[in-house]
């Protein structure tokens, strides 16, 4: 443990791993409650063009990514609004564009091949460098208080948006701020797991909390920890095995989706007999635990 | 002295859904502490016009004054609490009946945190609606009359003066139908004003001044509740031409 703690390749990886363990699943919460899913995995492909671009230009890829990355989020969520297209028509023609692309712009560059991409498709969390991980702590930090901060008006917004406009709440704004903060976690968290593997590691925290959660703000809380268990874990056995970090973290989240599944029956039992003693109520909800497992 | 200006004035209403013409003239009035009930067959433009009213459905003609401000200026929606009509599709994440109920209370609080008294109003709205023993418990596991009032409770953690609702006694129990009048009656003695969507009067009727019937996106008559009987459900069958005629604004004389 202290053999790996004393490279400071580790270190600057172990920090990025924290970092996006802890916002990624902040952010995917709110889309799973839209259940907009899979709409990291939209602003990922989209995000390599902006990798590409990038090399292009000779600049930094992470910021063209966030770049990129934000401007495609804008623009699904444009489509959202006023789109007569259809939703997921929309989305998909965001991924493949966004995947050709990338691939496009990176073989135009000097020296370019579609092998430069594989760092950010799949991730590379032990070689972060030093500016990498400023770049992860700060970007981190800005989403953290954009979905912990706003994260009443979010969780309205996401739960009823009629409701949440008729209280007044700018909800086109908060919108807008939650699709530029998916795009800006999916360019931070690319270093770690990858662009094709971002959108699990903001999906699937919250997916394995919400088996045993029963509130918002548990299923949050409990999600950025697990979130933060399974990067560094993750990372950790990457270390160790000497196998891919991003794979890594992804099957180990999966782990504990399945582990927290199994816990939610006992769980769910435990509740229905509590909830007993008022008879209406306990059957009610009792039949409805049983139809929903 | 000028008389006191209407909660809901609605002049000419007209709006449209996916090209389909949904209300063809409509004239709604809600007197400050008045409760006035929407009826009519489905399809009649009741929800559409609770949706205008909130500004959910654009109006493509008509005049629309909400505390006497045209709702393209109106910005005071802490005075107004909805009841969306309930959505069968539960949010993708749980949520307890407390952070649902405390979503109302954004209405005040926009941006800033929930402060004590935000907690408070909360808690009243919880009390109110039979639903504080249930506040931790997730919406999911509610039966359809609970979940009700619990978008009840939201509308109300705002505090508002005018309550607007839609269907709030669709698949709402008997039990949670009385709870619901008991809790309206409360709000119109505080001098709340209510407008809300119905099917049957059923244990609201004696709480309602005035009872507005639509039929295919206009006014068809406006009564007394107690003069309607049964026909809620029969529009069609009710009155004289002439007299719904003469009537079509929507006021009282």
């Amino acid at each position: 443990m202290s053999e790996m703690l004393s490279y400071e390749f580790m270190q600057r990886a172990l920090l990025a791993a924290l970092m996006v363990g802890v916002a990624a699943p902040t952010v995917g919460v709110y889309l799973v409650q839209r259940r907009q899913a899979i709409m990291g995995d939209g602003i990922g492909h989209v995000a390599l063009t902006g990798v590409a671009l990038g090399f292009l230009l000779n600049q930094s890829p992470v910021w063209s990514a966030v770049l990129v990355a934000t401007l495609g989020s804008i623009g699904m969520e444009l489509i959202r609004w006023y789109g007569k297209t259809r939703g997921d028509l929309a989305l998909a023609l965001l991924f493949y564009g966004g995947m050709a692309g990338g691939v496009m712009l990176v073989n135009l560059s000097e020296g370019g091949s579609t092998a430069n991409l594989v760092t950010f498709l799949f991730g590379s969390v032990t070689t972060v460098s030093e500016s990498d991980i400023v770049t992860v702590v700060s970007l981190s930090v800005l989403v953290l208080l954009i979905t912990l901060g706003l994260r009443r008006q979010l969780f309205a917004v996401c739960q009823d948006e009629e409701f949440a406009r008729v209280t007044g709440l700018p909800v086109r704004l908060l919108n807008l701020l939650l699709a530029v903060t998916a795009a800006v976690t999916v360019t931070v968290s690319m270093r770690v797991v990858g662009l094709l593997l971002v959108s699990a590691l903001m999906v699937i925290p919250v997916a394995a909390a919400q088996q045993v959660t029963r509130g918002f703000a548990t299923t949050l809380g409990l999600a950025m920890g697990l979130g933060v268990l399974v990067t560094l874990s993750g990372t950790v056995t990457s270390y160790h095995a000497d196998v891919p970090a991003g794979a890594s973290i992804v099957l180990l989240a999966i782990a504990v989706f399945v582990l927290m599944t199994a816990l939610a029956v006992p769980l769910a039992r435990g509740r229905a007999k509590r909830a007993e003693p008022e008879p209406r109520e306990g059957s009610e909800e009792e039949r409805r635990t049983r139809a929903r497992t | 002295m000028s008389p006191p200006e209407p909660v809901i004035s609605l002049r000419g209403g007209t709006a449209s859904l996916g090209g389909h013409s949904v209300l063809r003239g409509v004239d709604l009035t809600v007197e400050p502490g008045e409760v006035v009930a929407l009826l009519g067959a489905n399809g009649s433009g009741k929800s559409t016009t609770v949706r205008a009213v909130v500004g959910q459905v654009p109006l493509t003609e008509g005049e629309l004054r909400l505390f006497g401000t045209p709702l393209r200026r109106f910005r005071q929606w802490r005075r107004v609490g909805y009841v969306p009509q309930r959505s069968t599709a539960a949010a993708g994440v749980p949520a307890t009946v407390r952070e649902v109920v405390s979503a109302g209370r954004l209405a005040r609080t926009r941006l800033r945190p929930l402060g004590r008294a935000d907690k408070e109003a909360v808690h009243r709205a919880l009390r109110l609606i039979g639903m504080d023993e249930l506040a931790g418990q997730s919406v999911n596991a509610l039966s359809g009359g609970q979940h009700q009032r619990v978008l009840i409770a939201r509308a109300l953690a705002a505090e508002p003066e005018l309550l607007i609702m839609d269907e709030p006694l669709a698949g709402v129990d008997i039990n949670s139908q009385r709870v619901l009048a008991e809790a309206l009656r409360k709000q119109t003695a505080d001098g709340a004003s209510v407008l809300l969507v119905l099917h049957e009067l059923g244990p609201l009727a004696p709480l309602i001044d005035r009872a507005v019937v639509l039929e295919r996106g206009r006014v068809q008559r406006v009564d007394h509740p107690e003069r309607l009987h049964d026909v809620a459900c029969h529009p069609q069958d009710s009155g004289h031409p002439e007299a719904s005629a003469r009537i079509e604004t929507g006021l009282l004389p």
